[in-house]
């Protein structure tokens, strides 16, 4: 990388944290319980819309997995998830009525969040559909990793969306408030994933599995993205650029081996598609406020008026991470 | 009171505090050396914890960084301290304060009573080990190390570079020969105060207070001056991962840590509360004396440190993502490539699956949509057949298939039609095995019902697409294996070159073949070639065939299949 790119790099992270201060004015504190934060805490960020009856899982989930404090933006629901966030011994809840593509899906929001609170603590981005899994997560929680990440000299750790689907029509099963969602999305793609290296960012791009499957077989350009790189030992300086697909310094990105090996990588399992999902993609469509002038939500509706079905002969049904591990979608790496 | 432990600790002062109270429970003093750059306030709260405890010690404080002195000049201290506090110490064991003692102290005191003059402590010469990470081995102790490896990374090995260029060598003090090895060690009384008595001492000290990483190499290099008895292994179980830090054990290796029979272990996560509580508490049962057995847990770590550096063959995933070169195998395993026999024979596909019991797929490469085996939509890892999906990153699809099918040999016909096939990374994997029989594309025009015209102009571009094909398959980067007949070569000898592909598919197939698969009849094809040339479209990728087949006579039932017996 020559000097030339990395300085237009650096101009790009510091323009990144510029907006995301500036953007700061766009959110109401509704409760501040960060003073209950001590150093070394693990940190939940995260934003959410109408969301409520995922919320209590959700949090029972990270939680159990060791997260000490909650950071949550709240773009204006209207279901009572903010009221019932507010509630919560340990979240931190600010609210907007702003753009959420104008605040580029959340990102400056939370950009300004962990500049402020997350220095130098290990940090969380997660959607409250989305459920970090990563090696040996059923007997050691999540401080036992980013411990061994701090020992390892490592700062950020990937894990790829696993986009998690029920059997037969999505609507066919309800989902209620408290429920694990993967009791009815418990199914997914196993080896459909394709990736490339991007040159600017140094960040592998990888697309696959269900969505690029059954919406976009015909354009796979289109289809999301589905690295991500959720866990990072935060800095003050650091920003995620595109949701958590990317970050500036672009040496976050760098968390696979190029010379062979496997790093240690872990999973984000999305339960999108449960029966609020068709309901979801209709208000989306209507709001206009996703990725892509909402590309992905068009394509979504279309497909979902005829109740299609994701689950195919060759859905692999999740058992638990080891099994994720032999079929290759994660890796322990060095650590055991 | 016959072991006495010296305990460095800089932080997890509550789990150093319980461990230290085992010791001390069982008769062990313990003296125990905090890291300088522990604030004053957490080192009081600490020394105040154990003050209840009458054979706990503090020793005197250094600066302890990772490589430096530090770690050896605090094992000294503390270790002096033990000697003239604790008379009747015959042994003395360093551990630190993240070691976790897996066996009844009883049995640890009972086994070095048994070897009263044994001193265990791993101590090998640079030469015979391949231990070190970074590639500083003798030049540990021929170098001078004025910097920080943590802080100064850059002055470090700049540093070595100059030192290098200039030849520097350090004179190693007469009369030691440097040995290395883990820095957990259990000396006795008499080998230990022979070292830090050693009139020589200051000479000693001064030389390795330059040398890189002491605390592996100041003892180990001395106990071999004094000891009688050196049992070159350390006591404490404590394994380290390819970047020379050491693994670290977590609740779930509890079992494991029981199994093992180690006397020590380091080190354990601090926030393991099961492993404290399984192993801290009043033994039960009879006592053992069973040697300590660590190859299981070696296993596994090795495991680990094999997944890091080596990675799983084929696997192109979020985290391993090989430069080209690095993969250490472009596929998961062998597969078979077909190369215009689907054309020649007219049940190639079933035949080719009931002779060798293969997964075998048509075009998975065709324009319309990736022919899967039995015309499956999606196949194993939900692959799609989608062509547009496919063509998106081609590599991944064939990797993908590859990986997604371990375990079973996989086949599939490849033409010159399928302009989407990586041709040129099947032709680099030596994973690989292709068969081609060039030309073969013209018999369905052959078949055809169409216009000549059209024939005409399909045939020129088929040959351009298939002569491309080649030029890869017969380049000097080509690592498949590779076959390539031309048609009126193949259609000579047929049986030969099957016999030849069936073999090497595998052990699955049978030795001989007893069933040949149905050639199609080329009746009038020499003419159709020579049609073509006679429009001024030269094919020559099928060899030279004559315009009328030797065996003019007429056949007039199509040929059955016949049998090799």
């Amino acid at each position: 990388m020559g000097v030339w790119q990395s300085y237009r790099l650096r101009i790009r992270r510091r323009a990144r944290l510029v907006r995301a201060i500036r953007k700061r004015r766009e959110l109401r504190s509704i409760v501040d319980r960060t003073h209950q934060i001590k150093p070394n805490d693990l940190l939940v960020f995260s934003t959410q819309r109408n969301e409520q009856i995922r919320l209590p899982y959700f949090l029972e989930y990270y939680r159990d997995k060791g997260v000490n404090h909650f950071l949550m933006v709240d773009n204006d629901s209207t279901d009572g998830a903010m009221e019932y966030l507010a509630e919560q011994p340990d979240v931190s809840l600010w609210h907007t009525r702003h753009s959420y593509k104008k605040s580029r899906f959340g990102v400056d929001w939370l950009n300004w969040l962990q500049l402020r609170y997350g220095h130098e603590h290990w940090c969380l981005v997660v959607d409250p559909d989305e459920f970090f899994i990563y090696p040996f997560c059923d007997t050691r929680p999540i401080t036992a990793l980013t411990d061994w990440l701090d020992a390892s000299s490592i700062k950020s750790f990937s894990a790829m969306l696993l986009d998690m689907y029920p059997r037969g029509p999505i609507t066919e099963q309800p989902y209620r408030a408290g429920q694990d969602p993967l009791d009815i999305a418990c199914w997914f793609d196993a080896g459909n994933y394709s990736m490339s290296k991007n040159p600017d960012y140094g960040n592998l791009w990888i697309q696959g599995g269900p969505r690029s499957r059954v919406f976009f077989p015909e354009n796979p350009e289109l289809a999301p993205a589905l690295n991500k790189v959720p866990l990072v030992k935060w800095n003050r300086r650091y920003a995620y650029v595109s949701s958590t697909h990317m970050l500036l310094p672009r040496g976050l990105n760098q968390v696979y081996d190029e010379w062979g090996g496997e790093k240690a990588s872990g999973l984000l399992l999305h339960t999108k598609f449960l029966d609020t999902f068709t309901a979801k993609a209709e208000e989306e469509l209507e709001r206009k406020q996703h990725y892509a002038a909402s590309v992905e939500y068009l394509a979504y509706a279309k497909r979902l008026r005829d109740n299609p079905e994701l689950w195919c002969k060759w859905s692999e049904k999740y058992i638990n991470w080891r099994q994720l591990e032999i079929l290759g979608l994660m890796s322990k790496g060095n650590w055991a | 009171m016959s072991v006495g432990i010296l305990m460095l600790v800089h932080t997890a002062f509550d789990r150093a505090e319980q461990v230290a109270r085992h010791w001390t429970k069982y008769g062990c003093p313990v003296v125990i050396h905090v890291d300088a750059g522990v604030k004053p306030r957490i080192y009081k709260r600490f020394v105040k914890a154990l003050g209840d405890e009458p054979d706990v010690r503090f020793c005197k404080r250094h600066r302890c960084e990772w490589g430096n002195w530090g770690l050896v000049a605090a094992a000294q201290s503390a270790a002096e301290l033990m000697l003239t506090e604790f008379p009747k110490v015959r042994h003395v064991y360093l551990s630190s304060g993240s070691c976790l003692p897996l066996r009844p102290v009883q049995e640890l005191k009972d086994y070095l009573a048994a070897r009263p003059r044994t001193d265990f402590i791993e101590s090998a010469t640079t030469a015979d080990v391949p231990w070190t990470v970074g590639g500083l081995d003798h030049e540990r102790f021929t170098l001078h190390f004025p910097f920080s490896w943590r802080k100064q990374r850059y002055l470090f090995d700049k540093w070595v570079d100059i030192q290098r260029f200039l030849r520097i060598k350090r004179k190693i003090p007469y009369g030691i020969v440097p040995h290395m090895g883990s820095q957990w060690w259990c000396l006795t009384r008499q080998t230990l105060s022979a070292i830090l008595e050693d009139p020589e001492r200051n000479t000693f000290d001064t030389y390795f207070k330059r040398v890189w990483i002491p605390d592996e190499s100041y003892f180990q290099t001395l106990a071999r001056l004094y000891s009688t008895n050196i049992e070159s292994r350390s006591l404490t179980l404590s394994k380290f991962d390819f970047q020379g830090k050491p693994h670290i054990f977590y609740d779930d290796h509890l079992q494991l840590l029981r199994r093992s029979d180690c006397f020590v272990a380091r080190k354990i996560w601090p926030r393991a509360n099961r492993l404290y509580e399984g192993f801290l508490r009043d033994p039960e049962g009879a006592i053992k004396m069973s040697e300590p057995s660590p190859s299981k847990i070696d296993r596994i770590f090795a495991k680990a440190v094999e997944r890091r550096t080596k990675g799983r063959t084929g696997l192109y995933m979020q985290s391993r993502f090989p430069n080209e070169g690095w993969e250490n195998g472009m596929t998961f395993g062998r597969y078979s490539v077909f190369h215009g026999f689907a054309e020649l024979f007219e049940d190639f596909e079933s035949w080719l699956g009931r002779t060798t019991g293969a997964q075998v797929h048509g075009h998975v490469f065709a324009p319309e949509r990736a022919e899967f085996a039995d015309g499956q939509k999606v196949i194993n890892g939900a692959l799609s057949d989608s062509p547009k999906l496919r063509d998106y990153n081609s590599i991944a699809f064939l990797t993908n298939l590859i990986w997604n099918t371990r375990g079973e040999r996989q086949c599939f016909q490849v033409g010159p039609r399928d302009i989407g096939t990586p041709i040129w990374f099947i032709a680099k994997d030596p994973n690989a095995q292709i068969s081609m029989i060039s030309g073969a594309w013209a018999i369905p025009l052959f078949k055809s019902n169409r216009n000549f015209a059209d024939i005409r102009k399909e045939a020129a571009r088929l040959q351009k697409l298939e002569n491309e094909q080649l030029w890869a398959l017969r380049s000097p980067y080509a690592k498949a294996r590779v076959r390539i007949w031309t048609m009126a070569e193949f259609i000579e000898a047929p049986m030969e070159p099957l016999q030849a592909i069936i073999d090497e598919i595998g052990p699955g197939a049978p030795r001989r073949l007893a069933e040949a698969p149905r050639m199609t009849d080329l009746a009038g094809f020499g003419q159709f070639l020579q049609n073509l040339k006679n429009q001024g479209m030269h094919p020559y990728l099928m060899g030279d065939f004559p315009v009328d087949p030797p065996e003019a006579e007429p056949k007039k039932p199509p040929r059955k299949p016949y049998l090799v017996q």
